[in-house]
């Protein structure tokens, strides 16, 4: 009995750790957000109606945690980064946040009833940044890949781009940004995207 | 042949026009002030005709016939992906694409997409691609008439992929119109949420479009796997 208590509570853990490493995986990790968030999806009459309020508010509870804003708008901004002030940097990971919920909003109010896959991680343990490659199924249309750039940090895995059919966000937000900055300044650039943001608001309501 | 000789002459002329650009910025697109007038044409178009055609569709035909109509010209069009996949020596792939005009045309009745069902996954090539595959350059981007982004070895594509379609081939030419029109109606109709995100999203609709554009075309070259660009190359975040 004592035997059996011992390797039961060993085995536990052993397990433990294990277990712990797995929930962690960051594959496991966006499937588990995506299944939750399809879940609430399809049972939400009012996001499938496009109620932008509740849709918003599911992205910015659910998804954002998992996305690094900072990198991901210090990449699209390329070596202008460095060039910005620290003000400067702050104001526009606030827009181009801003600008990114809007869009995925957007996407998850067009969600339907479309299939999506998580791949198994093709990785080394070790790996500290990653591709998980996902896939968006419909019927009568090829399959839309929908692949996600992570790094591992202190808080965990933290998105730091999103290709859509390998269209990435990122880099497809560069150029638009080095033209503006190019034109009318780091400035320029932040009024651009602040403008953006508020004709979309005033659109919506 | 005579349309490919006819769309060379207008490449060709496309390029003389455009040697005399000298604003463009990125180094893909050396015809950016051509491409920019050609896109703001497009999205002309867009607004007046094809984006309403697409809207009304959508509102007066349950989704279900719609699915119907988008799976009917894929599986048309399913022939032509498989002779590509096959030109692209992929014969799982291309034998896949055959088993499913076979399987949706007899037990779909052309309507009905249960080939994916059935795990035949639905693949999307073209000549372009194709050309790709070969190691063909994609060459300056261009934005087409009409027919919106591209570049010159998809420009070339598309016109063997016109060849091959087989909505050309149909003589009756009321049906003929009937099918373009029907196709080009229910394409735009699938892409009204895209649209609609891209709209909201683009700080420059023009780039944005582009970029996407060659992203995505290399991205379906090599099918979805494309060799991974290091973004942190230029990671000023990490310095």
């Amino acid at each position: 009995m004592r035997t059996l208590l011992l390797s039961l509570s060993l085995a536990l853990l052993l397990a433990a750790p294990l277990g712990y490493a797995q929930e962690n995986a960051p594959d496991v990790l966006v499937k588990n957000i995506t299944m939750e968030v399809i879940g609430i999806v399809k049972q939400d009459k009012d996001i499938q109606a496009g109620n932008s309020k509740k849709i918003s508010g599911l992205v910015e509870q659910k998804i954002l945690p998992h996305f690094n804003f900072t990198r991901m708008t210090a990449l699209a901004m390329g070596p202008n980064w460095r060039k910005a002030t620290p003000e400067q940097q702050q104001a526009l990971v606030n827009e181009f946040r801003t600008l990114l919920v809007r869009t995925y909003s957007t996407a998850l109010s067009a969600y339907r009833n479309q299939v999506i896959e998580v791949k198994p991680l093709r990785a080394k343990p070790d790996d500290a940044d990653v591709m998980v490659r996902s896939e968006v199924k419909q019927s009568g249309t090829e399959p839309v890949t929908l692949d996600y750039s992570m790094e591992k940090t202190p808080n965990g895995w933290k998105v730091y781009d999103v290709a859509v059919g390998g269209v990435s966000l990122v880099t497809t937000y560069r150029d638009a940004f080095a033209n503006e900055v190019r034109n009318v300044g780091v400035d320029g650039l932040i009024k651009a995207l602040a403008e953006k943001n508020r004709q979309l608001e005033t659109k919506r309501s | 042949m005579r349309t490919w000789k006819r769309y060379a002459a207008a490449l060709a002329m496309v390029a003389t026009l455009a040697g005399c650009a000298t604003t463009a910025t990125n180094p893909n697109d050396p015809l950016e002030p051509f491409n920019r007038a050609m896109f703001q044409f497009n999205e002309g178009l867009d607004n007046v005709l094809l984006k309403p055609a697409g809207e009304a569709y959508r509102a007066a035909i349950p989704d279900l016939v719609r699915t119907g109509v988008t799976n009917f010209f894929s599986n048309i069009e399913d022939l032509w992906i498989g002779a590509n996949n096959l030109l692209q020596g992929k014969v799982e792939e291309g034998l896949t694409d055959f088993m499913r005009v076979l399987v949706n045309t007899f037990f779909g009745f052309t309507v009905l997409d249960i080939a994916s069902d059935a795990g035949m996954t639905k693949h999307g090539e073209d000549f372009g691609q194709t050309l790709g595959r070969w190691g063909v350059g994609s060459g300056p981007y261009l934005v087409l008439p009409i027919f919106g982004p591209s570049t010159f070895r998809d420009g070339v594509g598309l016109a063997v992929d016109f060849r091959a379609d087989p909505v050309v081939q149909v003589d009756h030419v009321p049906t003929r119109n009937t099918l373009y029109t029907g196709r080009v109606v229910s394409d735009r109709a699938n892409l009204l949420d895209a649209s609609r995100i891209l709209e909201e999203a683009a700080l420059d609709k023009y780039i944005f479009v582009r970029d996407s554009y060659l992203q995505r075309r290399r991205s379906l070259i090599y099918d979805g796997n494309p060799p991974r660009e290091a973004l942190t190359a230029n990671d000023e975040s990490r310095r």
